[in-house]
């Protein structure tokens, strides 16, 4: 049936590098997520609390990462800046790209967090005699969290797999990498067969360690 | 020192044209592969739901796996697969068989998701009415599990029409293939990307808000 002969010689040969591209692809993804969490929360509370072109500013933000393709939004950050003389490294054009379309999800979910907890308990910590900052920090932040932890897990989960796209923009991540030796040894289903694995063990050991810390940080 | 010679010709009315064909083609596969994809998914759905202990050792494992691995992995590693089995597939075929596998992966849960939202009391009743397992498959689980999970079923369909960029990375030249082409030739990426962004954002934004219109209506 096979016609074909499997070399997996220069595969196995390059694992390590593939390795190392594979820490390159979990660096620009956590580094992403930390800023679209950041971005994600300011979005979430400007469009929850304020009015104006701030509101609109967020809303823009949240709609636009939402409702384009992944790889549009790095082709923007990629050549749409470049027309405005702005040139990004591969490397910035990813970690941006990943973070506009990560605090824009984010953002939604942080929103639905926020609602989910009644004002009332605000008040009714506020007479409590709690400052505002003790009555969010205490009270609504750890229920927020609680409702967006699986949420952000899975956003963890989509950076990842949509670092991948750094290899149409020349970033020299997992898929990038898999790419530069997949075309310089023609061996191309061989080297993304290997670079599937990868990314597969990545996302369950994500997947994992979130089930293992939401069961120590969820006990009571 | 006048140059003699012009590399790059400005954006002419005659693009608009190209790219317009380029969208009609990323609508194309889009629908072809969310149909296609929806009808499996819903089968693979009834199968994990009914298939309990079965399905969830064979099916779910298989179908994790289009969820686990990034999408353009997928397509490269499918592209570069078929002819190894002795199947010549254009980027178009590949392209529509990968993303319609995909959609069923995610749909499937989607699908199971419905079938789990009918409680067991109104199955019970309408078997007892003398309806047939399909009957009532046909007349009380899909419209109740169909609207419960509509709203999700819908973010589904639009992040796949959004991911059919993807399948440019074989040379199936979609809209934003077109318009990297364009970019090469004219050098105005930032109006082309505008156009080629403005045209993916005017489909999904008033679908996704007539989505969580009807959510919120049936949810009162």
């Amino acid at each position: 049936m096979f016609d074909y002969n499997f070399h997996w010689r220069p595969v196995m040969k390059s694992l390590p590098d593939l390795l190392e591209a594979a820490s390159l692809t979990l660096q620009v993804a956590v580094l992403a997520m930390v800023l679209g969490i950041v971005i994600g929360l300011c979005l979430a509370l400007a469009r929850l609390h304020l009015r104006g072109p701030v509101y609109w500013f967020a809303t823009a933000w949240v709609e636009l990462a939402r409702n384009t393709p992944a790889l549009f939004q790095l082709f923007f950050f990629g050549f749409g800046l470049g027309a405005f003389g702005l040139h990004l490294s591969p490397y910035l054009i990813v970690l941006a790209g990943l973070s506009f379309n990560c605090a824009g999800y984010l953002a939604e979910n942080f929103r639905g967090g926020f609602k989910a907890v009644p004002e009332t308990q605000i008040r009714a910590s506020r007479s409590l005699g709690m400052t505002p900052w003790q009555a969010y920090s205490r009270v609504v932040i750890p229920q927020v969290f609680r409702i967006v932890y699986h949420p952000i897990t899975n956003q963890m989960v989509w950076a990842v797999l949509m670092s991948s796209l750094g290899m149409l923009v020349g970033f020299r991540e997992l898929s990038g990498e898999t790419q530069f030796f997949a075309s310089r040894t023609f061996r191309i289903f061989e080297y993304f067969a290997v670079t599937a694995v990868i990314y597969y063990v990545i996302v369950k050991v994500i997947l994992l360690s979130s089930r293992l810390m939401a069961a120590r940080l969820f006990r009571y | 020192m006048e140059p003699t010679l012009k590399f790059f010709s400005g954006f002419a009315p005659n693009d608009l044209w190209f790219m317009g064909e380029a969208a009609l083609r990323t609508l194309w596969i889009s629908v072809l592969s969310i149909s296609l994809g929806t009808v499996l998914g819903t089968l693979f759905g009834w199968m994990l739901y009914e298939g309990r202990r079965a399905a969830a050792l064979t099916l779910a494992p298989v179908l994790d796996v289009f969820r686990s691995v990034p999408l353009i992995i997928q397509l490269v590693l499918f592209y570069n697969f078929a002819p190894i089995m002795g199947l010549n597939l254009d980027p178009f075929a590949s392209g529509t068989v990968i993303l319609t596998v995909y959609t069923a992966a995610l749909v499937a849960n989607v699908a199971r998701g419905g079938i789990e939202a009918v409680g067991a009391p109104i199955r019970r009743a309408a078997r007892s009415l003398g309806m047939s397992y399909w009957r009532d498959l046909r007349h009380v689980v899909l419209p109740i599990g169909g609207r419960a999970v509509f709203p999700s079923w819908v973010g589904v369909a639009l992040g796949v029409m959004k991911d059919s960029a993807l399948v440019s990375v074989l040379g199936y030249v979609e809209l934003l293939k077109a318009s990297q082409i364009l970019i090469t030739r004219t050098q105005e990426p930032f109006l082309i990307l505008a156009l080629a962004g403005a045209f993916y954002f005017a489909l999904s934004y008033p679908v996704s808000r007539y989505a969580t219109h009807l959510e919120n209506r049936w949810a009162q």
